[in-house]
């Protein structure tokens, strides 16, 4: 890990701080219950809540532009136990959402951004599909995918890949 | 009882067994499901990478229902946990719901006024019919059933989006659930684990490591299935089990049942009428069992 304080990012937490969900960083006395709790620190070193806490305090840039972030599972333990209320999972996506207005967003969000602006939906609804879904006496489903690609142009999140993923189903 | 149905992306497309066992048991339980073509994804994948358009993509939802004038339930916890989220913010502030509607009536023609409420498909089973009087309306004999509850993440935590119906550290709605078919809901260790689901696409083996745990301690329980109520928890424990067994050189064959299955074969619903033919890990003793018109 990179410590250089040349490199400390001093802005970063307030920054964080000011997405909606990060607001209680500061709240954070370093117990680690949450790491003790998270499933996947577990299975992993990479992911550990309290150490991206810290990271996030000190300023170490890090946190936005690593890939360790994105290994929250969302299963919401630590946020449950949490005894300061950080709102833990609440502060990944917040400093999840700060790394994406910075430039960094991994390709399979990209992806999935691709397909929703392209069907409205994470799975195509192909001919395939209602066949399947005739056979199981399921209702059709029509896509309406217009108006969720003008939310995400709306939001700024904008989506070249959109035609892209149309073709692959 | 009358709900729009909110499916989700991946339910209508991987978990057509569980949508028509929901669609049979709410018919047979006097639920009237109502479907509206025009919804989209709750916005669940979108909340990583931009609060906006999460809340955005939820308000469109809730707005869609809010024209017909009733209430939502969902299938997949991800889905209703999204939703339910998103309605507390935008009702508990008022000005970041103007400003969501500015953008919504641009977008998509709609405005959310906040008069929605969305439950899990399964808490509403849970509040609205009640373990009693699905007791009494038992029809088939699962007694010698012994059962795995998986409550998954999104279907209780953040407690507070879910309004605490139940204990997110110590649940127990599924088991009353399943014990109310008959059958037996046995404890087993890591009931808490997650599915690995929102990693999938992230880091697959990391993903991955999470059902084999959780696989191999219901495994290891003695449970004849697992029975979960979120269609992402049923690719990481059902799709994706053969996958599982190849990577980590390991043998589970575990049944996994969504719940409304179980239900329904209680109720005297065919296996085909609640979906068990699409299950990929075969249940023998569910399938072998009569249905309750023949019995």
């Amino acid at each position: 890990m990179d410590t250089n304080a040349e490199t400390l990012d001093p802005s970063l937490c307030a920054r964080i701080a000011s997405e909606p969900g990060g607001e209680n960083i500061w709240r954070c006395f370093g117990c680690g219950t949450c790491t003790a709790s998270c499933p996947v620190r577990e299975i992993t070193a990479r992911y550990n809540p309290r150490r991206i806490i810290h990271m996030a305090r000190l300023g170490l840039h890090q946190v936005l532009s690593a890939d360790f972030v994105w290994l929250c599972s969302t299963c919401y333990t630590c946020q449950e136990r949490c005894p300061q209320d950080v709102r833990i999972t609440d502060l990944m996506h917040a400093i999840k959402n700060v790394a994406v207005a910075e430039g960094f967003m991994p390709p399979s969000f990209r992806q999935q951004i691709a397909l929703l602006a392209a069907h409205g939906r994470l799975y195509d609804i192909t001919m395939l599909e209602n066949e399947r879904r005739n056979e199981q006496g399921l209702p059709e489903i029509t896509e309406s995918p217009a108006d969720i690609a003008r939310i995400l142009g709306a939001a700024g999140l904008e989506s070249p890949g959109a035609s892209e993923a149309k073709g692959e189903a | 009882m009358r709900y729009a149905l909110f499916l989700g992306c991946t339910a209508p497309v991987r978990a057509l067994n569980y949508e028509k066992a929901a669609r049979g048991v709410a018919s047979r339980l006097g639920i009237e499901l109502h479907d509206i073509n025009d919804f989209g994804c709750c916005g669940f994948p979108v909340k990583s990478v931009n609060r906006e358009a999460a809340l955005l993509m939820a308000a469109r939802n809730l707005a869609l229902a809010e024209e017909q004038g009733i209430d939502v339930c969902a299938l997949c916890s991800s889905c209703t946990g999204t939703l339910a989220e998103a309605n507390r913010t935008l009702c508990a502030d008022p000005a970041l719901l103007e400003r969501i509607n500015v953008l919504l009536r641009k977008t998509s023609g709609l405005e959310y006024q906040g008069h929605v409420r969305i439950r899990h498909f399964v808490r509403l089973l849970y509040e609205e019919i009640g373990p009693g009087r699905l007791r009494r309306s038992v029809r088939v004999d699962l007694s010698g059933l012994r059962l795995a509850a998986h409550y998954g993440c999104h279907y209780l935590k953040p407690g507070e989006a879910h309004d605490h119906f139940d204990d997110p550290e110590n649940p127990t709605s599924l088991d009353q659930l399943i014990e109310a078919t008959g059958a037996q809901s046995i404890p087993y260790e890591g009931r808490e684990l997650c599915c690995g689901g929102g990693i999938l696409a992230a880091d697959e083996h990391t993903a991955l490591e999470l059902p084999r745990l959780k696989l191999a301690r219901v495994a290891e329980s003695g449970a004849d299935a697992l029975v979960i109520v979120c269609p992402f928890c049923d690719i990481m424990y059902e799709l994706q089990q053969r996958r599982i067994e190849k990577l980590f050189d390991t043998r589970f064959n575990l049944p996994v049942l969504f719940y409304p299955q179980l239900l329904g074969v209680a109720l005297g619903l065919s296996a085909d009428e609640v979906g068990l033919p699409l299950n990929r890990v075969k249940s023998r003793t569910l399938m072998g069992l009569p249905s309750g018109g023949e019995a």
